[in-house]
């Protein structure tokens, strides 16, 4: 199955390339596996029939099929090749099929001309010379003989359309694949961003000689920190406690607090009826990560983040608070570019894939006089 | 960290070669320092690293943000510029642009400069192309011992040619060469489509104002002023975040807090310091041009 897939794949990108030896190689063999089947149901068909000798239905039936093919095949090839010119973007025609409607007209005439000039061959390679009226003496056999034709040709067809759906089905859903890789890659990438990575490397690097204990205590904390993101990067749709969540957002306050000293003051506050609710694994991470680095790093005197949780009847409420540079006076859509949109998208689509509309994600500029940004997670307590 | 960076160990290579080994070992040579980082274990630790590296060198001042580096960097007028990336307030690569915009000429000669940053594959491309001097954290003391030798080598070769002018025309120029290669930043940092009218808001009332009938903006504190023929407004925005959405081809910025429509410029004037001047049509506002910008004015 990989094979039409990838055919499929080239003649998306370059439909009007020319087919290299080995593509044109591979189109023959898939010809040929319809085409020695096809002969022999017809050559059983003729002979359960007339009763005529196999040897000679296998000739006339593999000169019929081989002309019915052929028409079938070129007439599929260049009705689709002239549906691309003029609407490159047809996905059918991208996968050489001009559609049902163009060619079971196109089946009705291949049939016919491939069934008259495979009996001429046949008779003149079997050497039997016969009046041209014999067949339309039996209107009977000849209806009969038709039918089998189109049987024949409708089934060579419709063996070339589900081909190609199959590896267009397959293309589209390797490119679904890649395309949730590249954004589990990306989340990754934002959640061990590097920037944050070697700075906390760089402060280990001097607490290791200046004050060991406190050096292990740090590493020990960047070792959960990583652990947590690589295990959620892995498992994106499991879920942890909310003492969890809380515990791998107290790892990571930490390291910030390792490098931002005073200037960084921080809350949590999870009620103890709240610890053992299940969440999505560190869900709250990237709106922690924007109040950090968009809200408090880039001012010169800090301030401080609350990360707390209540419960609302049935709703779980999660609320990362910081006193930071805000979110500007033009609202939201002039977030400061550098990925934390990224960070607020990749929350609501997880919130989205989870609950539906049942969870929501609010980001507002914090109303109180100490400014900074407000971000509040609604979920439903299951 | 230069293992694995092929390309920088030969720029190593190349410096080594430059810089005679007998002048290495010459006696210990004085100089200062004025380190700008904003987390305190990182700054303590490289000023360790060079005392140790270069008892010669006195660090004269070491600064958490921004404004501080430039405030303090002009009254104490170091040899040596340790400059963070990423700071409160103000990026290294901004200090460094208004440190030349403001550096004075009867000054000591402009500070070398050296960048240092944990990550910022843009900025170091600038600093690449720019041919500017910069550490990667964790600062890595081999690294960091070559950063001394080549300070130490310009420093030598400043002090033999006696001329203080040079090292500012040289300083500028690279700057340039700088903003240029870090404006190059990659799509998505520009607006898709320019500015039309600018919305500012003078208490419950939002006025429209047409991008045609700014005259210039000014950036001030939080806020960015606009300034039209008959009044101005203020509005809550960086400058560097307005600049996004300005069509670079109408709008010239003349100085790090000055952005000015290129047809409101009546002529630019330059005085006897060579310091140049710009008049508008119809408003009676003068604006200084930076040094760094004062090269758009040489054709006219």
């Amino acid at each position: 199955m990989q094979e039409p897939a990838a055919i499929n794949l080239l003649d998306k990108f370059s439909a009007h390339r020319m087919p290299h030896s080995q593509d044109i190689l591979k189109r023959l063999w898939l010809e040929l596996r319809i085409f020695v089947p096809a002969s022999m149901a017809s050559a059983l068909f003729y002979y359960l029939m007339y009763r005529d000798s196999f040897a000679t239905n296998l000739i006339y039936s593999l000169c019929s099929t081989l002309f019915i093919q052929g028409l079938i095949e070129v007439g599929r090839y260049s009705l689709a090749y002239r549906m691309r010119k003029r609407s490159p973007d047809n996905l059918d025609a991208q996968r050489n099929w001009p559609g049902w409607g163009l060619m079971i007209p196109w089946i009705v005439v291949s049939g016919v001309l491939g069934y008259v000039a495979g009996r001429e061959l046949g008779d003149l390679l079997t050497g039997v010379h016969r009046a041209p009226a014999t067949i339309t003496d039996n209107p009977r056999a000849l209806l009969l003989s038709m039918t089998g034709v189109f049987v024949l040709s409708l089934g060579i067809t419709y063996f070339f359309y589900s081909r190609g759906r199959m590896a267009a089905m397959e293309t589209r859903a390797e490119a679904a694949m890649r395309s949730a890789a590249e954004s589990q890659l990306k989340l990754l990438e934002s959640q061990l961003e590097p920037h944050m990575l070697f700075n906390t490397l760089a402060n280990l690097r001097v607490l290791i000689a200046q004050d060991p204990p406190r050096a292990q205590a740090m590493l020990d904390r960047l070792i959960a920190f990583l652990r947590a993101t690589l295990d959620a990067s892995r498992s994106g749709s499991g879920s942890h406690s909310l003492s969890a969540e809380f515990a791998r957002i107290g790892d990571y306050l930490e390291l910030m607090q390792t490098r931002m000293g005073t200037r960084l003051n921080r809350r949590l506050d999870l009620p103890d009826d709240l610890a053992g609710l299940p969440v999505p694994p560190l869900l709250l991470q990237p709106l922690v990560e924007n109040a950090i680095k968009h809200g408090l790093e880039p001012t010169v005197a800090g301030g401080w983040i609350r990360v707390a949780a209540q419960r609302e009847g049935s709703m779980l409420v999660l609320s990362v608070r910081d006193t930071g540079a805000g979110i500007g006076g033009a609202g939201l859509d002039v977030l400061p570019p550098g990925g934390s949109q990224f960070g607020i998208q990749q929350v609501r689509e997880r919130l989205a894939a989870l609950y539906g509309k049942a969870a929501t994600l609010e980001l507002i500029a914090a109303s109180d006089g100490e400014g900074g940004t407000l971000a509040i997670v609604r979920l439903p307590v299951s | 960290m230069a293992r694995a960076v092929p390309w920088l160990s030969c720029a190593f290579l190349y410096l080594d070669l430059l810089i005679p080994t007998a002048e290495l070992s010459v006696p210990i040579m004085k100089a200062t320092a004025l380190i700008a980082e904003d987390e305190a274990l990182l700054a303590a630790d490289l000023q360790a690293q060079l005392t140790r590296l270069w008892p010669g060198l006195r660090c004269v001042a070491s600064v958490a943000d921004g404004e501080a580096a430039v405030e303090r960097a002009l009254v104490l007028q170091p040899d040596v510029l340790f400059l963070d990336i990423r700071m409160p307030g103000m990026t290294g690569l901004e200090v460094a642009q208004a440190l030349a915009e403001d550096w004075p000429d009867s000054a000591k000669p402009f500070p070398l400069l050296v960048f240092v940053t944990a990550y910022d594959q843009y900025a170091l491309h600038a600093f690449e192309h720019a041919a500017v001097d910069y550490v990667l954290k964790p600062v890595q003391p081999d690294r960091l011992e070559k950063t001394c030798a080549r300070l130490q080598a310009a420093l030598r070769q400043r002090a033999q040619s006696q001329a203080a002018e040079p090292s500012l025309e040289a300083a500028i120029h690279t700057l340039r060469e700088l903003l240029h290669a870090d404006a190059a930043r990659p799509p998505g940092a520009q607006a898709a489509s320019p500015l039309r009218v600018i919305q500012a808001s003078v208490g419950n009332t939002i006025t429209m104002v047409p991008i045609a009938d700014v005259l210039y903006f000014e950036a001030a504190d939080k806020y960015v002023r606009l300034v039209i023929a008959e009044r101005e407004h203020l509005i809550r925005i960086s400058l560097r975040e307005l600049q996004l959405q300005l069509d670079p081809e109408c709008f010239w910025q003349i100085h790090r807090s000055t952005i000015v429509r290129c047809d409101a410029i009546a002529s630019a004037i330059r005085d006897d310091a060579g310091k140049l001047t710009l008049t508008l049509r119809g408003h009676p506002d003068r604006l200084s041009v930076s040094r760094l910008y004062a090269d758009r004015f040489r054709g006219l």
